[in-house]
């Protein structure tokens, strides 16, 4: 075995690399090279160590950095404001209109599925209906792998950017805990499907308006608004890859079963635009709650079309 | 005619440093003419690999501006000409001379990966029967032209310097060509997840946006072959139904 050592050949120390050759010959064809190269792990007999760039450093002359700016600025506003509005525990209905945050209303007011407040509910946790459920969408878009990819630029600059130096000197990728808990996603999808029921519900609610006792078909505003976002939700589910895989990915011969090629080819259209559902949805489930929280405190006026 | 200066990166394995290079471009001129240009004017002993100047061979991958890219794919028009174009070779791999580096670590894990592995023909003459549908899916990743833009992006190698326990998104796609296959039979699962270390792509998307072949790595190979482990190894409720009902001769085959 012949063992080949590279190294201080980049400016700045910028990279330096160990050759590790068997049988095919590499150091004769690079002149100048020595040996006492050392030997890593067993992926195969040629081992390559490079040597790791500072923080930040790159060629890239491009704002690289815009992106998973805009991505941290974006998804922290959404954070900020979700956490707020779901500890607010008031104002989210109005008229027939819940607001997505709230939905399903398991307890709270006298809409809501099992009654009040539980008994169950710590003292000293601040009381909101909210809290009960955001943690099942929070979770489906935080496993998601469109948020995955977005977050961990933006979030752990891990890395910052493609080709960006990275702060972290130890990386253990999603092989290993915590991060492994990213491959529960599926099961967030499951009841992310539930919710979408639930939220198409909500829709169908909000087409009937009581006024004076007697309550009648209409379409307002905020109909419109609720109904939009069961359509990005819908859009950013039915998106998700992991159903893609559920539906057919799976399968290697999905002709042989044509409901599931069917539903493969649907996702697989969808799945081309997740990263606009995503956005999209994010945006719209958060102007849904506020139109509904401002519409109850009398800032908005809910506008009836008919 | 209009002039650019080309910062390339001069040296080997013992050291070296970036070398400007002012030449003369001309409208349809790409990075590898003008390397070409530099190499019979001003730096003859400059090195490059390069072979069909078409974007198929895969033969002068390199980081212009900082982004890997097949040099002759990437036109001087797309590149701001009022600063110097740096030039520097591929990261991820071991440096030979000047724009060259050592891309045979790639030969090594491509052997490692189980070979595809056909069912008993279909037909009495040998042959096998496949729906157009099922191959179209893998028809895409048979692009691959194995520059190694892709291994060279991604930061689990160039970054982490994990290649002894990540084969990177070249051969990602390769084993999800022959997972997804129809007529193959093999399981690389196993592998993938273990020592072929599928754990530590975090899907930051960074092989796609390189790739000149325009894979959808990521979408299309990665997160399927992601989803198989996960529906393999870490999905309770997939592993109770298989109990009931053994694998389904559809998949995986």
């Amino acid at each position: 075995m012949i063992a080949v050592f590279i190294s201080n050949i980049w400016p700045s120390n910028i990279l330096s690399a160990t050759v590790e050759s068997s049988s095919w010959g590499f150091s004769s064809l690079v002149p100048g090279l020595r040996s006492g190269g050392y030997l890593k792990g067993s992926m195969a007999s040629t081992d390559v160590s490079l040597k790791r760039r500072p923080f930040g450093q790159t060629s890239r002359p491009d704002a690289w950095w815009a992106q998973p700016l805009l991505v941290f600025l974006g998804l922290s506003a959404f954070i900020v404001y979700s956490t707020w509005a779901a500890f607010q525990g008031e104002h989210y209905r109005f008229g027939p209109y819940l607001s997505p945050f709230y939905s399903p209303e398991l307890f709270g007011t006298a809409h809501s599925w099992f009654g009040a407040k539980p008994g169950f509910w710590p003292g000293w946790l601040p009381w909101s209906p909210a809290l009960l459920i955001l943690w099942a969408p929070g979770g489906f878009r935080l496993t998601c792998y469109y948020y995955r990819g977005a977050y961990y630029k933006a979030f752990w600059a891990d890395p910052p950017s493609c080709t960006v130096g990275e702060a972290r000197k130890h990386y253990r990728g999603e092989r290993s805990f915590p991060l492994i808990v990213q491959n529960i996603h599926r099961y967030f999808l499951y009841l992310a499907l539930l919710f979408l029921v639930v939220l198409s519900y909500d829709v169908w609610e909000a087409l009937w308006f009581t006024e004076a006792g007697q309550t009648s078909f209409g379409i307002g505003v905020g109909t419109i608004v609720l109904a939009l976002n069961v359509v990005f939700l819908g859009g950013y589910t039915f998106s998700c890859h992991s159903l893609r895989h559920l539906v057919g990915g799976r399968l290697d011969q999905v002709s042989k079963v044509p409901i599931c090629q069917r539903a493969y080819f649907c996702a697989s259209y969808l799945n081309r635009r997740h990263m606009m559902w995503a956005w999209t949805s994010l945006f719209w489930v958060a102007f849904s709650d506020i139109y509904v929280r401002l519409c109850a405190m009398g800032i908005w006026f809910d506008w009836r079309i008919f | 005619m209009k002039k650019a200066t080309f910062r390339i990166w001069r040296g080997d394995a013992r050291g070296g440093d970036f070398v400007d290079y002012t030449t003369e471009v001309s409208e349809g001129m790409v990075v590898l003419d003008a390397v070409h240009q530099i190499q019979a004017e001003q730096a003859t002993d400059l090195a490059c690999r390069w072979n069909c100047k078409a974007g198929k061979c895969g033969s002068c991958s390199a980081e212009v501006n900082g982004m890997p890219r097949l040099m002759c794919m990437t036109r001087l028009n797309t590149l701001p000409l009022e600063n110097p174009v740096t030039i520097e070779p591929m990261k991820a791999f071991p440096i030979i001379k000047d724009l060259i580096t050592d891309v045979s670590w790639n030969y090594e894990v491509k052997k490692r990966i189980k070979k595809f592995k056909p069912r008993p023909p279909d037909a009495p003459d040998g042959t096998w029967r496949m729906a157009q549908e099922d191959i179209d899916r893998v028809q895409e990743f048979r692009k691959c032209i194995e520059c190694y833009l892709c291994q060279d992006v991604c930061h689990v190698l160039r970054e982490h310097n994990l290649h002894a326990e990540f084969i990177g998104p070249r051969f990602l796609v390769y084993a999800a060509a022959l997972e997804m296959h129809p007529l193959d039979t093999e399981d690389r699962l196993k592998e993938l997840k273990d020592a072929q270390g599928i754990g530590y792509c975090n899907i930051t998307k960074c092989c796609t946006k390189v790739c000149p072949e325009s894979i959808t790595i990521t979408d299309n190979a990665i997160i399927p072959l992601k989803e198989r482990v996960v529906g393999e190894f870490y999905d309770p409720l997939t592993r109770l139904f298989r109990i009931f009902r053994p694998r389904a001769s559809s998949e995986q085959q």
